[in-house]
C-alpha cells in the first residue's frame, strides 16, 4: 500500500480481570486511505481505539504514531499528535453549542501559531474561525451553529461529534459505529460526509456494524474476534474469508 | 482504663454503625447519598420524646417514633428522589441539603432549641466486671442496636423483599427485567433506612441524656464518614466503619483531650478518602469509566 | 451611609466572593463544601500578618490568599482521584479539619476558641471589599470568554472525552480548584477585617453550606449566578422579615422546589444573551 504508515500497533495484549479483551494484535495504518475494523460484538474493536487513544494501558506491545511510543503517553498528549475520535454511544457536550464544540475541539491543537490562552496572534485566530466555519459547512451544521447540543436531533448530534474531531485538525480519524442509529437517508448522507474528510487528505479507521458503510469506503478491512486479529485485506477479500464468515455466522455444521 | 475507653467506643460505635448501615443502604440501592439522614436521626429522637410526654408508655412510644420517623424518609423520597432520577447526582443530595435545613429549622421552632432529654425510664443498675463498669441502660441499648444490625443483615440476606433490594442495588435494569418492582424496592429502602437512623437517633439520645433540634448534624456526618472509611456500599463495612469512627473518638477525648476528637475523626476521613476509598472492607474496584 | 446599608453591602460584598469561590471549581465538574476551610485560612493569616507583623492591609490579603490558593492546590492533586460526592466529602472534612486547627492550634496568636479580637481598629471600607469583587468579575467575564473557559465547561461536562480533546484535565481541575481556594482565601481576610474579630466556630460546614447554596440558587452555568444568588441570599433575608424565625424552613423547602423545577439555578448562559429574549426564538430553558 502506499504511503507512510502513521499508526502501528504490535502485539499488543490486553486483559481485564482476567479476560482477555485484546490478544496479540499487530497492524498498521498508512496515510492516506480508509480502514475498517469490524467484528462481531464483544470483539474488542471500541477496546483496540481506548488503547491507541491511551484510555487503557496496554498490558503488553507496542503502539507507535509519528515515531512516539503511545503507550508512554497519557490521552490528551496522544491526541495532540494528531488522533482524533467519535465514541459509540455520543458523547458531547451538554451546555456546548454546535460552533463551541467545534471551537473546543481546536483548542488544544499544536497547530502553528501558538496555544497560549493570551496569544495575540489575529491572524492565527482569524485562521481558526474561518476553519471551524469551513467545517459546518461541510458537515451542514451551520444553521445549528447556535443550538446547545443537548437540543438537537440525534443524526445531527452524530456529525456534532465528527465536527468537534474535524476542529482538532488531525491526521487520522478513528470513527466508532458512525452510523448507529442512522436511517437510509442519515447513512447516505454520512459516506458521502466520509468521502469528502477523505478528500481532505484525513485518514480514517472506521468501527462499523453496516457492511454498506465498510464495503462502500475502506480500502483494507480488519477483522477482529475475541480479541484477536483473524483476517485482513480488501473488502472483496473479505468477503470470501472462510474464518470471517465462521465468526460471524458460527460453524457450520 | 483502656478497657472502659474501648468499651465506651463500642457503644458510642454502635450507634454510628446503624447511621452507617442507613446511608449505606441508600447509597448501594441509588447510589445517592442522603444528606437529610441526620435530621431524621433527630427527628426520631424528638418525636420519641414528645410522645413519653404525651403520655404514651414508653415502649409503644418510641417504636411509633421509629415508624414515623420511616414515613419522613419516604417524604423525602417524593421529592428528593423520585423527580430527580435522571438528573446529575448532584442534584439529589443538594436538594436533601434542603430537606437538612427545614428539618433542622422547623424542629427549632416546634420543640424549641434548648437540650432536652429522655426522663428515666428505669432504675440502672451498675455493673462492675473486672475493669469495667457498665449500667444496665448501656447493655439495653447496645442490645438493641445488636438486634437491628443483625435483623438488618438477616433481613437483607434471607427475606425475598432483601434479594429484592440485593439486585436492584446490583443492576436496576436486570432487576426489572428479572421481575422485581424496583419502585417499591426503593420505598421500602427508604422507610427502612429511615427508621433505622430514627432507632439510631433514640439510642443515642437516651445513651447521651440529648436532645435537641441539633443533635443529628455531626451524628449525619460521622456517619456518612463511617460509611466511607468501613468500605461503601458494604454492610457490614459500616458496622466496622462506625466502630472505627467511635473508638477513634472516644479514645482520642482519653487521650488526646475534647478538642482534638473532631480532628481525629475528620483527619480520619479525609486520609480514607484520598488513600484508600473504598475502605476497609470496600472491594469497589475504581471504575474506569465505559467509553 | 448609615451602617445599616454599610453592613448589609459589605456583607453582599463577601459573598458574592465566596460564592464565586464555590463556582470556580465547580465550573470543572468539582463540588466543594469546604471552602469555608479556605476562607478561615485567608482570615487567620491575614489578621495574623496585620496585627502581628503590623503589615499593611494590601499584601496581608494578598498573602491571606496566596496561602489559601497553595493549600487549594495542594489539596486539590490527591483529590483528583475522588470524583462526585466523594469527593464533596474529602473537602468537606478538609473544612472541619481547618477549623479544628485554629481551634486548637496557634491559640497563642489566634485566641483560639475565645476568638481573635482587636484586627484593626477600622473596618476595611466598601471600597477595597467591592474593588475585589469588581476585580474578580472581570477576571470571570475574560474567562467566561476565553478559549480557557470553554476548556473548563467541557470539562464540566465531560471530563474524559475532554481528555481525549486534549485537554489537559488536571491542570484545569486543580487550577480550578485553587483559584476558588485563594479567592475564599480573600473573602476571608477582608472578613476579618471588615468585623474585626474571628473565631473558628464561624467557619463551619453550614457556613461551606451557605456558599454552594447561593451558585446553585443563583446559576450553576454562569458567573453571574453566584452573584446573583449571593444577592438574593444576603437581601432576601431582610425583606423576609415577617417569616421570622421560619426562614430557614423557607430555605430548606425553596431548594428542594427549586431542586426539582430548576436545577441548574436561575440563571444560564441562554437567558443572558439578549437574542434569546427575541420574539420567535426557540431558545431552551436551563
Amino acid at each position: 500500500m502506499s504511503g507512510e504508515p502513521i499508526l502501528m500497533l504490535y502485539s499488543v495484549h490486553k486483559s481485564f480481570g482476567g479476560v482477555e479483551a485484546v490478544r496479540d494484535l499487530t497492524l498498521s495504518i498508512c496515510a492516506g486511505h480508509i480502514y475498517g475494523l469490524i467484528g462481531p460484538n464483544g470483539a474488542g474493536k471500541t477496546t483496540v481505539f481506548n488503547l491507541i487513544t491511551g484510555v487503557y494501558p496496554c498490558d503488553l506491545g507496542s503502539i507507535r504514531m509519528a515515531d512516539k511510543e503511545l503507550t508512554q503517553l497519557k490521552p490528551h498528549q496522544i491526541v495532540r499528535l494528531g488522533l482524533a475520535r467519535t465514541f459509540q454511544t455520543i458523547r458531547l457536550f451538554a451546555n456546548l453549542t454546535t460552533w463551541e464544540h467545534v471551537r473546543v475541539g481546536q483548542s488544544q491543537s499544536t497547530r502553528p501559531g501558538g496555544r497560549g490562552i493570551f496569544s495575540l496572534d489575529r491572524a492565527h485566530k482569524k485562521r481558526l474561525k474561518e476553519e471551524a466555519h469551513r467545517i459546518l459547512d461541510l458537515l451542514g451544521l451551520w444553521e445549528v451553529r447556535f443550538r446547545k447540543a443537548s437540543t438537537l436531533p440525534y443524526g445531527i448530534q452524530r456529525k456534532v461529534e465528527i465536527a468537534r474531531a474535524l476542529g482538532m485538525g488531525p491526521k487520522l480519524l478513528l470513527l466508532d459505529e458512525p452510523a448507529a442509529g442512522l436511517n437510509i437517508q442519515e447513512t447516505e448522507d454520512l459516506l458521502k460526509t466520509l468521502g469528502k474528510i477523505y478528500e481532505l487528505g484525513i485518514t480514517l479507521l472506521i468501527i462499523e456494524h453496516d457492511m454498506r458503510v465498510i464495503m462502500g469506503l475502506c480500502r483494507h478491512i480488519f477483522v477482529l474476534n475475541f480479541g484477536q486479529k483473524i483476517a485482513e485485506g480488501t473488502p472483496d477479500q473479505i468477503r470470501v474469508n472462510e474464518q470471517v464468515i465462521e465468526a460471524y455466522l458460527g460453524k457450520e455444521e | 482504663m483502656f478497657i472502659q475507653q474501648l468499651f465506651n467506643g463500642i457503644m458510642l460505635g454502635s450507634t454510628y454503625a446503624l447511621i452507617a448501615i442507613a446511608f449505606t443502604l441508600l447509597m448501594g440501592v441509588l447510589n445517592m447519598l442522603n444528606f437529610a439522614i441526620g435530621e431524621v436521626f433527630m427527628l426520631g429522637a424528638i418525636i420519641g420524646l414528645t410522645l413519653v410526654k404525651l403520655g404514651l408508655p414508653i415502649y409503644p412510644a418510641l417504636i411509633l417514633a421509629v415508624i414515623i420517623a420511616g414515613l419522613v424518609s419516604l417524604v423525602i423520597e417524593r421529592f428528593s428522589f423520585r423527580p430527580l432520577r435522571q438528573a446529575p447526582p448532584l442534584v439529589p443530595l443538594l436538594s436533601t441539603i434542603g430537606f437538612s435545613i427545614l428539618f433542622q429549622n422547623t424542629a427549632e421552632n416546634l420543640w424549641g432549641s434548648e437540650r432536652d432529654q429522655f426522663p428515666q425510664w428505669m432504675e440502672p443498675i451498675d455493673f462492675q466486671m473486672g475493669p469495667l463498669l457498665i449500667s444496665s441502660t448501656q447493655i439495653i441499648i447496645f442490645a438493641t442496636a445488636v438486634l437491628l444490625m443483625v435483623g438488618l443483615d438477616l433481613f437483607i440476606q434471607r427475606t425475598r423483599i432483601g434479594r429484592g433490594i440485593r439486585s436492584v442495588a446490583e443492576n436496576i435494569e436486570t432487576a426489572s427485567i428479572l421481575g422485581v418492582d424496583s419502585n417499591r424496592i426503593i420505598a421500602i429502602t427508604f422507610f427502612v433506612t429511615g427508621a433505622l437512623a430514627g432507632a439510631s437517633g433514640i439510642l443515642f439520645g437516651l445513651s447521651f441524656s440529648i436532645v435537641s433540634p441539633f443533635m443529628g448534624i455531626e451524628p449525619g456526618i460521622k456517619g456518612i464518614a463511617a460509611m466511607i472509611v468501613g468500605g461503601m456500599g458494604n454492610l457490614r463495612g459500616a458496622i466496622v466503619g462506625g466502630m472505627f469512627i467511635g473508638i477513634t473518638e472516644v479514645f482520642s477525648v482519653a487521650y488526646l483531650g475534647a478538642p482534638a476528637k473532631d480532628f481525629a475523626v475528620y483527619g480520619a476521613l479525609f486520609l480514607a478518602l484520598i488513600i484508600r476509598p473504598q475502605g476497609i472492607l470496600g472491594m469497589i474496584q475504581a471504575e474506569k469509566e465505559r467509553i | 451611609m448609615s451602617s445599616y446599608y454599610l453592613d448589609l453591602f459589605s456583607a453582599m460584598g463577601i459573598n458574592i466572593l465566596l460564592a464565586l469561590s464555590v463556582y470556580s471549581p465547580l465550573a470543572t465538574g468539582q463540588l466543594s463544601i469546604g471552602n469555608a476551610g479556605f476562607m478561615a485560612i485567608g482570615a487567620y493569616v491575614s489578621a495574623m500578618l496585620t496585627v502581628h507583623l503590623h503589615l499593611p492591609l494590601f499584601p496581608s490579603l494578598i498573602a491571606g490568599g496566596v496561602f489559601a490558593g497553595v493549600v487549594g492546590v495542594l489539596v486539590g492533586f490527591p483529590a483528583l482521584r475522588i470524583k462526585g460526592i466523594f469527593l464533596a466529602m474529602v473537602t468537606l472534612a478538609f473544612g472541619e479539619i481547618v477549623r479544628n486547627f485554629f481551634l486548637n492550634f496557634l491559640t497563642s496568636l489566634t485566641g483560639g476558641a475565645y476568638g481573635f479580637r482587636g484586627i484593626g481598629n477600622r473596618p476595611v471600607s466598601l471600597f477595597w471589599i467591592w474593588g475585589c469583587v469588581a476585580f474578580f468579575l472581570i477576571l470571570f467575564f475574560f474567562l467566561s470568554r476565553s478559549r480557557l473557559g470553554l476548556t473548563m465547561m467541557a470539562t464540566h461536562d465531560d471530563d474524559t472525552v475532554s481528555e481525549l480533546i486534549g485537554i489537559n484535565v488536571v491542570h484545569l481541575k486543580v487550577g480550578s480548584f485553587g483559584l476558588g481556594a485563594l479567592i475564599a482565601g480573600i473573602a476571608g481576610g477582608l472578613y476579618a477585617h471588615y468585623y474585626l474579630y474571628l473565631e473558628p466556630e464561624f467557619f463551619n460546614v453550614w457556613q461551606s453550606i451557605h456558599m454552594v447554596l447561593y451558585v446553585i440558587m443563583g446559576g450553576m452555568l454562569t458567573f453571574w449566578g453566584p452573584v446573583l444568588g449571593a444577592s438574593i441570599f444576603t437581601l432576601l433575608p431582610e425583606s423576609l422579615r415577617f417569616l421570622q424565625d421560619w426562614r430557614g424552613a423557607f430555605f430548606g423547602a425553596f431548594i428542594i422546589g427549586l431542586m426539582i423545577a430548576r436545577p441548574s439555578g436561575l440563571l444560564t448562559r441562554e437567558i443572558l444573551r439578549l437574542d434569546f429574549w427575541l420574539p420567535g426564538r426557540r431558545g431552551n430553558l436551563g
